[in-house]
């Protein structure tokens, strides 16, 4: 009796590796399409694009390299991801801690604002972000993006480092006080490296966010040496429409430096996922 | 004395939350309180004059803008079905991958991975698949699905965008639910085991509402996802065939930028902002009510 719900618990737990490795395989097909069909010449393409690539062939890569301006583009991807999220962590680590340390009704009606704001569409706003834009002269410039990301980012990183503030204890930053610190040599010195975990969590969620932005970028730039990825892989596709050789060489560069970012930083872009859903 | 030390601390304040404050009001406050006016106007955005026409813009949609009422049938449509089947898989995938299983973190990683991909490029990638792909697996194998006109009617076009938006996003919510199944004491589910409970009354009376906080979470989050689609919308179909995986939010888009009705195209987004936040906070509030203390 025992040894055959044994038995049973070990076929069970067969089936559901396999199901598991199944799935799994069903959720890395699309991929496997998209990169051995990169590497065919057209033709192979059009008669079975299931096969493996009989020879490797990098033209598809090259041609599309070049036609994207890949390095111009990804040197703008790279621009505006890496001064937006240091622009949006210190703002929203000093407004959240000043926030967190400040008693009384009217921080926490200003909180209030702020969070109650995620619930707004980017699409109900983007119209009239435009006529803001153009008057505030942010319209085709890599700053003006970058300075709508500061304002789109706000409300969700002061978020997390108001919870994350909360958990310090403040004895530290008195005795500092104490020491003679002023208020922003005790932030700068004692209390911003305290808020490392959640520093790092905050610019791996932000930087999958503005690395993938499609919309705002593609109504704040118009001119084609400001373009990030997405937007030049949308204009390539505009183009190349059929032309799936080219285009899915595109998209292979495309997608491969955001895989690689989350590849080596899995551990805590998963962590701050779940840290980021408490949310609720 | 008290009183010069407090004014003396206005600076302070200034530094550590104006700029917050700042970007904050001239990018999310001022354009959103903009809409609401403009919404009321003529606004054809190239010429500077908006002429103030009461509540005409809001009539015109609701007596006879038959494109944008299809449109919001097929948003609440395709949020209905994906957000139900984004949380299904998410949640199976998250109660097989609690188990003990060699490799797990990988599996983990594995069905994360297609969410660390924008909704654009996903769109594209999606179109091969759909259009080539599926072609070639059809005559391989002579699967009927496979071979049924994708993207090009519009019942495969909406099934399309449905199966994208769930690839995307099931990994996603199995994080959380992840989570929070990992914080179910195993005291409880043992408890029960010995009582004899089976796994279905285990899983219905025990899991479930103890992991209500993760629900709440991830129906937020897809309901909104899913209320919100456009890159993935514009990349996909552009919201054909003949309009009818049209998302509202590209119909506003198309309002605004293609026919520069930008009036009519901020009330439309206001009525849209309505909604969604309508929709996320009944939705939270009715969760949330189910939560209980373990």
């Amino acid at each position: 009796m025992v040894g055959r719900s044994e038995r049973f618990s070990f076929l069970g737990k067969a089936a559901v590796q396999m199901i598991v490795i199944g799935l799994a395989l069903l959720f890395l097909v699309p991929f496997y399409f998209v990169i051995v069909n990169s590497l065919k010449s057209y033709g192979d393409l059009l008669t079975n694009s299931a096969s493996l690539p009989a020879e490797l062939n990098f033209t598809n890569f090259s041609r599309a390299w070049e036609i994207m301006s890949y390095p111009r583009a990804f040197t703008n991807s790279l621009i505006i991801t890496i001064f937006s999220n240091i622009g949006l962590v210190i703002i929203s680590s000093m407004a959240a801690y000043k926030m967190v340390r400040t008693p009384g009704k009217a921080m926490n009606i200003l909180f209030i604002l702020f969070v109650s704001a995620m619930v707004i569409p980017f699409q109900s706003i983007m119209i009239t972000l435009v006529k803001v834009g153009s008057i505030a002269g942010l319209m085709n410039s890599h700053l003006g993006l970058i300075i709508c990301y500061f304002g789109f980012g706000v409300p969700l990183n002061l978020f997390l480092y108001h919870g994350f503030v909360k958990s310090i204890p403040k004895e530290i930053e008195e005795s500092a006080v104490v020491d003679g610190c002023n208020a922003y040599g005790v932030f700068w010195r004692i209390v911003f490296p305290l808020l490392k975990p959640m520093t790092v969590t905050v610019v791996l969620l932000n930087s999958l966010w503005l690395w993938n932005d499609f919309l705002l970028p593609s109504l704040i730039l118009s001119g084609k040496e400001l373009q990030t990825i997405p937007l030049a892989t949308y204009d390539f596709f505009g183009q190349y429409t059929k032309q799936w050789d080219l285009a899915l060489a595109a998209l292979v560069l495309g997608i491969l430096p955001i895989i690689l970012l989350f590849l080596s930083m899995q551990k805590h872009i998963v962590e701050g996922i779940t840290a980021g859903s408490v949310k609720g | 004395m008290a009183k010069a030390i407090k004014r003396s601390k206005w600076p302070e304040y200034l530094v550590f939350i104006g700029p917050a404050m700042f970007f904050f009001t001239l990018i999310v406050i001022i354009p959103f309180l903009m809409s609401m006016y403009y919404s009321l106007t003529d606004w054809n955005g190239v010429s500077s004059k908006a002429t103030f026409i009461g509540l005409d813009n809001f009539k015109k949609i609701f007596m006879d803008d038959d494109l944008f009422r299809k449109d919001f049938w097929f948003t609440i449509r395709f949020t209905v079905v994906s957000v139900l089947l984004t949380n299904l898989i998410g949640f199976g995938l998250a109660m097989l991958l609690t188990r003990k299983m060699k490799l797990r973190n990988v599996y983990r990683t594995v069905f994360f991975l297609p969410n660390v991909i924008g909704g654009l490029l996903l769109g594209f990638i999606w179109q091969f698949i759909f259009v080539k792909g599926f072609a070639t697996v059809g005559e391989l194998t002579g699967i009927g699905f496979f071979q049924l006109p994708w993207l090009g009617d519009a019942a495969t076009a909406f099934w399309g965008l449905v199966i994208v938006q769930c690839w995307q996003f099931a990994g996603y919510v199995m994080v959380i639910y992840i989570a929070a199944l990992i914080n179910v004491p195993k005291e409880l589910i043992e408890a029960a085991h010995i009582d004899g409970a089976s796994k279905w009354v285990m899983l219905k009376q025990i899991t479930v509402p103890l992991i209500m906080p993760a629900f709440t979470v991830c129906f937020f989050l897809s309901i909104s996802w899913c209320f919100k689609v456009f890159d993935l919308n514009l990349s996909l179909t552009k919201g054909g065939p003949f309009n009818s995986t049209e998302s509202v939010a590209l119909n506003i888009y198309y309002e605004a930028f293609r026919n520069n009705r930008y009036g009519l195209g901020t009330a439309k987004a206001f009525i849209f902002f309505v909604i969604v936040a309508l929709v996320t906070v009944l939705q939270v509030m009715y969760t949330k009510k189910k939560e209980v203390q373990a």
